[in-house]
């Protein structure tokens, strides 16, 4: 009978994606949930020596898969090495992160095993050994709780919304054999934009900006930095031209779920609200009182971003000071 | 080239969406639906792609009879024919099932490159597309913003947290579109008087040879439990100064410490 839970972390160039402490954490949970064990999966090149940081979220196991091939993500080659690692495990329960990756993997796993996946789910409780999840759906005006019929269930959570947390466990540390099998995609490139500011989707903290901008995000930016926060952006500053579309934060843009979002010059369009209803504190800045955005937002400033942004940004520099 | 593209017709994303009685569905009247707007950016990039080196661009589609609006949507852009799958049997099909019926429909039709929106805005599942390529054994390619044929394979620029990769899939192969592709065209007058002519083959499963059993509500592995909306936040409270450096010194001293979180 399948059982266990195992999770599947993200790391790049060796180093773990935040999200691989929050799956293996929650993987924790869901193993104590259960009584069973918990088996957390590297995947990469030349990866062995980073297992051992995984340690304090308390896995009974890390399963290493180290192979050159595997040295960037490709769809096949991790599918192909992941289906075998899993029917050899017969997890009850797999767990990853929802990120543009962990999407595109847990999609084909899933339809390589026949499994149900619930793909970037905010909340996972245990009812008896049922999985009860919580995912939106239609861009998050709408919350569903889902559960899966058979084994694997595959999790794909939301990055940034599991709790990290430490397990002290005395762990294993396991090399798989690997066999990565037919391949037909290639990585011939990677591009990583050159920035000091951290990723949209993974940032505590969110900066953005719309149409009030006018185009002119330089107080974002500036108060972005003071805040060592992310810059987002709406739609329709994107279309404008303002911002490149890896910055979008909406329902046909990136979700984020950040602690503090800082909505500056938006209106509050559903479609943006679709990306980040789940911040946990929303602030709205925005000339018009009359605004959308101050129906959905914790705390509401009326006035010239213009004027308020530097002035922020000032306020949290003393801070620092 | 043969391209296929597969769509779906879902909810406006400025539509309010609001639960049926059932609890575990949306109410459907008064919803205005359109094509998912991943799938136009499919759409366009297949066009392109015809327009630059010829071939034949196919809509597909799973959905009630009502979906033929968004194939002749797609036919009115530009595409050359559309073939729906409607059935009662297959309704509440989750994303391998609807997976299963597109895969069966592809078994039988020529296809070099499949095109698919990221996800569907309404269940936001991000799954058919990779479950159609599995299903065909065929490699995908996911969240593509720049596509590049060349003899009997495709460059795909795909794009990742922080930045984007360059991956090559041999043909035939299945992407998946990220906004940043293309702007997708709008259908013109002529093109939409054109598209009631152009051919719309409407199936049912038996016609695909598809088993009832094997899709529809009752084969979900996915099954929704409840529907809720989301939680509602406090009503906001406003703060308020003399200068924009009181209104910031009192939003800063909130941030910092009432609520902790700079």
């Amino acid at each position: 009978m399948a059982q266990g839970v195992f999770a599947i972390t993200e790391q790049r160039d060796g180093a773990f994606r935040k999200v691989s402490y929050e799956v293996v954490s929650e993987g924790r949970r869901i193993a104590d949930g259960l009584g069973t064990d918990l088996t957390a999966a590297v995947l990469g090149a030349e990866v062995e020596g980073i297992c051992a940081e995984l340690e304090k979220y308390g896995p009974d196991k890390v399963l290493v898969a180290d192979d050159a091939a595997l040295a960037e993500y490709t769809t096949d080659a991790y599918t192909n090495v992941l289906a075998d690692l899993i029917k050899a495990a017969d997890p009850a329960v797999i767990i990853l992160g929802a990120t543009m990756q962990g999407k595109d993997l847990a999609a084909r796993l899933a339809a390589r095993l026949e499994a149900g996946l619930a793909m970037d789910c905010t909340g996972v409780n245990l009812n008896g050994d049922q999985l009860v999840l919580t995912r939106p759906m239609f861009g998050g005006k709408i919350m569903a709780e889902v559960e899966i019929e058979g084994t694997p269930r595959i999790v794909a959570v939301r990055p940034n919304v599991m709790a990290i947390a430490e397990a002290a466990k005395n762990g294993s540390i396991e090399k798989a054999a690997v066999n990565v099998g037919e391949v037909k995609t290639s990585v011939i490139e990677r591009k990583m934009e050159v920035t000091d500011k951290v990723e949209l989707t993974e940032a505590d903290i969110v900066v953005s900006g719309g149409r009030g901008t006018g185009g002119d995000f330089a107080a974002i930016d500036a108060l972005a930095t003071a805040l060592n926060a992310a810059v987002g952006a709406s739609r329709s500053a994107v279309d404008e031209g303002w911002r490149s579309h890896g910055d979008q934060v909406g329902q046909t843009g990136k979700v984020v779920s950040p602690t503090l979002y800082i909505a500056c010059g938006i209106s509050g369009a559903i479609q943006h609200l679709a990306g980040m209803s789940t911040s946990k504190y929303i602030v709205a800045i925005n000339k018009d009182a009359e605004a959308p955005i101050f129906a959905k937002a914790d705390f509401g400033v009326v006035g010239d971003l213009f004027q308020i942004l530097p002035a922020l940004a000032e306020e949290v520099n003393k801070l620092s000071s | 080239m043969e391209l296929v593209v597969l769509v779906k017709q879902v909810p406006d994303t400025e539509a309010l969406v609001q639960i049926a009685d059932d609890g575990v569905s949306i109410k459907t009247q008064d919803i205005k639906w359109v094509m998912n707007p991943y799938d136009e950016l499919a759409v366009e990039e297949a066009l392109r792609i015809r327009e630059a080196q010829g071939g034949t661009v196919t809509i597909l589609s799973v959905g009630t009879q009502k979906a033929q609006e968004t194939i002749r949507t797609a036919l009115a852009m530009g595409a050359d024919k559309g073939v729906l799958v409607t059935d009662p049997a297959a309704d509440g099909s989750d994303s391998q099932g609807t997976a299963r019926i597109l895969a069966a429909v592809l078994k039988e039709i020529p296809y070099d490159l499949i095109i698919v929106g990221q996800r569907a805005v309404d269940e936001d599942n991000y799954q058919v597309g990779a479950a159609v390529a599995e299903m065909l054994s065929i490699p995908q390619v996911s969240l593509v913003v720049k596509a590049e044929l060349m003899d009997g394979k495709i460059k795909c620029t795909r794009a990742i947290e922080g930045g984007s990769v360059v991956v090559e899939a041999s043909l035939p192969a299945l992407f998946t579109t990220q906004r940043g592709l293309n702007e997708p065209r709008y259908a013109s007058l002529p093109g939409i008087m054109k598209a009631k002519k152009k051919p719309l083959e409407v199936k049912t499963l038996a016609d695909i040879g598809v088993d009832a059993a094997t899709v529809g509500a009752g084969s979900r592995k996915l099954r929704i439990k409840s529907l809720k909306m989301p939680p509602v936040r406090q009503a906001v409270r406003m703060v308020e100064g003399e200068a924009p450096a009181d209104v910031a010194a009192e939003l800063v001293k909130i941030l910092h410490d009432e609520i902790k979180v700079i």
